[in-house]
């Protein structure tokens, strides 16, 4: 697998992935404001700072393909496509939302457009990705599924199960470590031993590090990986490296003891900024002016907007619909 | 009506729901070569693709299960013997069981974890326990356990049609023995008991294995003129409560025989739901004959000295019979 040979992406596709990267941080953002006034009912883990995954990867996908995500998972749901005001309407419990308010934000699942879901387990969605793999193969279409998980994700057993079944089994699947940097409030390298993306040698599974900042460089990998697995080629690991500006949950300083990072460390995070990056490609290309630049900034803003008003004035669910959907 | 085996006739529903539909798929360790021989056959006749080998990786399995149903596949995933459902818990109870309910109702799940329960062949503790307690609580998947070949038919059958998880549990030492499985494309439909003895002093609920045991004690009492009403509720959640009540509206008294730890066991719940609905009909103090609280002893007269027994559930009949109002004797101290 080269990604240095592979080409950019036409201008239309890098336009579309900016614009996904700037509605996932812009609802984000949103969202961290929304907690500090008490309106949320849960607990949300935001994403800013990764947004080049789950957009570069998603880019390669249709609704036909699968996703299967994690607790922070709001950036996977928008790159597949899901609906930011449902999204929002779920988060904020309402009947409106795309799971009738009865997920939540750790829940958010759209299986018309393969969202699998995210999962509330860490690693919880790697072996729900490898049987939508498997039913892709079976199906013979062409299908992928991918498997998005953290650093956190790749110490939990499942996923050596998992490589080693798709890698048997050659299924099309792709397993997406956004390496952030933490595994909750533990620095990845307190818990983690050698490289993640290493783990898939042993199984002659392609293993790739890939700048997790950089989001044409997530797109050139994935794209390749995703050729390879609608081959029948099989699964490939894919270890994104990023960071998490925000903390693990939000409101987090209101019961640590103590920060587990320095505040150093962000700020040279935060200067590698994916949408910056992605922002200077596309004006030196001369994929988009800065008119252009301006209008996706006021369809996101827009977007944001609406998805954080309308579910506002929506109605709770109604009671009986606590007993409802345990079984079909 | 054939004579059969509960694996032949597990092998029987396993084949004839494959055939009957191409998205059933199967898979689980060593289900080709079928160490209890209830998937002998499968690969050759449906092939590698539907009936597949797994790794002894029984995490992901369970969890593969999840994916490969939402993505709109009918799942069987042969979990060997069931404490392995444990090994691959996580995708049972925190995906399987509310993924649905999660979404708001989005999927449907196909599933049918199936598995040999149960103690009685000296296989340790880690090969010997009868899981459904646990799978009760979950709420969001369903436990069934025939006690007969053609239950264990019917309910497979339903159990593969049924568009939810399900966790099938085969009693193991069941040896040899044989039973009758009508003929054709027999379903016994889920969350219905059956009575398999009719009987008017007392009502005696049994599970799995235990209706055997439970038939026997109940063939000893009619000697001494008792009559046991025997009830197999086959499918342990949705529990078909109507029946047991009913019956014990007629009886007045209840014993209920679980292979289950006695702490929330099967009996624990059945024993509530009785005490909650019809302690007006009762007579007599209901009766749990279970497995005291300790994992499985390997030895023989150490395992056959903490399974229910024949005299066991014998001896509750015959004190539940001896106690409470119109005991007909003397009120027992226990």
């Amino acid at each position: 697998m080269n990604a240095m040979s592979s080409p950019d992406p036409d201008p239309a596709v890098a336009l579309e992935m900016f614009q996904r990267m700037l509605l996932i941080r812009r609802m984000e953002e949103r969202l961290g404001e929304v907690v500090t006034t008490g309106e949320l009912p849960g607990p949300v883990h935001l994403c800013i700072g990764q947004e080049a995954v789950s957009v570069g990867v998603c880019a390669h996908l249709d609704d036909a393909d699968w996703i299967a995500s994690t607790h922070r998972g709001h950036g996977h749901f928008l790159a597949k496509g899901g609906d930011p005001e449902k999204m929002i309407a779920e988060i904020f419990g309402r009947e409106t939302g795309i799971c009738g308010g009865k997920g939540g934000s750790m829940h958010v699942a759209d299986f018309s457009r393969g969202i699998l879901g995210a999962n509330g387990i860490v690693g919880g969605g790697i072996g729900i990705a490898v049987g939508a793999a498997l039913a892709a193969q079976l199906d013979g279409q062409g299908r992928v599924a991918v498997a998005f998980f953290g650093d956190g994700g790749a110490n939990q057993g499942v996923i050596m199960e998992a490589i080693n079944l798709a890698a048997i089994w050659k299924l099309p699947l792709l397993l997406v470590c956004e390496n952030n940097g933490f595994s909750e409030f533990s620095p990845t390298s307190t818990v983690t031993a050698g490289e993640i993306a290493k783990r898939a040698e042993p199984f002659g599974v392609p293993g790739i590090v890939v700048d997790g900042n950089d989001v044409l460089a997530v797109w050139r990998v994935a794209g390749e990986a995703v050729r390879r697995a609608r081959s029948g080629a099989g699964p490939a690991v894919i270890e994104a490296r990023t960071y998490r500006w925000r903390g693990h949950v939000e409101t987090e300083k209101s019961f640590l003891s103590g920060p587990y990072r320095e505040d150093d460390e962000i700020r040279q995070w935060q200067a590698r900024d994916p949408l910056a990056a992605m922002e200077r490609w596309l004006v030196s290309a001369g994929a988009m002016d800065p008119s252009a630049l301006d209008r996706i900034r006021a369809t996101v803003a827009a977007t944001v907007d609406s998805a954080y008003t309308r579910p506002l004035s929506d109605a709770y669910p109604a009671g009986e619909s606590a007993f409802q959907h345990m079984f079909a | 009506m054939k004579k059969m085996r509960m694996i032949q006739a597990i092998n029987e529903a396993l084949t004839e729901e494959m055939a009957r539909d191409s998205r059933v798929i199967l898979f689980g360790e060593d289900v080709k070569i079928s160490l209890f021989g209830d998937t002998r056959g499968l690969a050759d006749r449906f092939g590698e693709n539907r009936v597949r080998n797994t790794p002894i990786s029984e995490t992901v399995m369970t969890g593969a299960a999840v994916g490969a149903a939402a993505a709109g596949y009918r799942v069987v995933c042969h979990m060997m013997f069931a404490n392995f459902l444990y090994t691959g818990f996580d995708a049972i109870a925190n995906q399987a069981a509310k993924l649905r309910y999660m979404t708001g109702g989005q999927i449907r799940l196909p599933i049918v974890y199936m598995a040999v329960m149960g103690a009685g062949r000296s296989a340790g503790a880690q090969h010997s326990d009868v899981p459904y307690p646990a799978l009760m609580n979950l709420g969001g998947i369903k436990v069934v356990v025939p006690s007969t070949p053609a239950d264990a038919k019917g309910l497979l059958k339903a159990s593969i049609r049924d568009d939810n998880p399900v966790v099938f549990l085969q009693p193991a030492r069941r040896g040899g023995e044989q039973g009758d499985v009508p003929d054709g494309d027999i379903i016994v439909p889920l969350g219905v008991a059956d009575i398999k003895r009719a009987g008017g002093d007392v009502t005696v609920v049994a599970i799995g294995a235990m209706v055997r045991t439970t038939l026997r004690a109940a063939d000893q009492l009619a000697k001494e003129g008792v009559e046991v009403e025997v009830i197999d509720p086959r499918t342990l959640f949705p529990m078909d409560t109507a029946t047991i009540l009913a019956s014990v509206r007629k009886t007045g008294r209840l014993v209920v025989v679980d292979e289950a730890r006695t702490t929330c066991s099967a009996a624990s719940e059945i024993a509530a739901t009785v005490a909650e609905q019809a302690f007006d009909c009762l007579e007599a103090p209901i009766l749990r004959v279970t497995v005291r609280d300790v994992a499985m002893p390997y030895s023989p007269p150490l395992e056959k000295l903490v399974i229910p027994d024949e005299q066991s559930v014998v001896d509750a009949v015959r004190k539940t019979l001896s106690t409470g109002r119109r005991s007909g004797t003397q009120r027992v101290t226990q």
